[in-house]
């Protein structure tokens, strides 16, 4: 099995988008409102990351 | 009077959910959703193997303090949600002790992320069996 060596973004960026895959296909009903919502989900986790890694940067000094 | 609507029988969705647990997006299959199954099962099945390539630790049920129960315990429930995959990665003899490293961190993270998504993949399927969705 190969080893993998991901940064802090990109591991949290492929978690971001596994979950809100499966977080759209699970909690909606059609197609295009699936596609949405998981797109959805992806920006405010992106959105999370930026926001939280400034607010570490921040309060670390 | 409220009427009470029957629960649907277990032998109705049980199978389902079951194969479900087992084989990640199984129970979508098994239900004629093989759109839905194909994502759960990519996205289970990539956040798994990448938990793996990241040489993330696998859980024991372990008890002692309140803390130590919930994280031993739950990570052991999260990692057994993968249904075939965890079992597969134990009975091939994967071992990575917990060693320090934000990759190895992340790794055990996502093996039990990966068994938390199949846990939405099941109740999605329990979802579909009963009707309660399309």
């Amino acid at each position: 099995m190969p080893k993998v060596n991901l940064s802090h973004f990109e591991a949290s960026l492929l978690f971001a988008l596994f979950t809100s895959i499966v977080l759209g296909v699970v909690t909606k009903r059609t197609d295009p409102e699936r596609v949405r919502y998981a797109a959805y989900c992806f920006a405010w986790f992106v959105a999370a990351i930026f926001g939280l890694s400034w607010l570490m940067y921040l309060g670390h000094g | 009077m409220a009427e009470n609507k029957a629960e649907p029988g277990a032998a109705r969705w049980a199978p389902a959910v079951l194969l479900a647990w087992l084989v990640p997006g199984g129970g979508h299959l098994l239900l004629k959703r093989p759109g839905r199954g194909g994502l759960i099962a990519a996205c289970v099945a990539a956040m798994f193997l990448l938990g793996l390539m990241m040489r993330g630790a696998l859980f024991s049920p372990m008890t002692g303090d309140l803390l130590t129960t919930v994280i031993y315990v739950g990570g052991f429930l999260g990692n057994l949600m993968s249904g075939i995959l965890y079992f597969l990665t134990v009975w091939l003899g994967y071992n990575q002790p917990d060693v320090a490293g934000h990759v190895h961190d992340y790794g055990t993270k996502f093996l039990v992320a990966a068994g938390l998504l199949n846990v939405l993949g099941m109740v999605d399927v329990y979802e579909i069996a009963t009707g309660q969705k399309e």
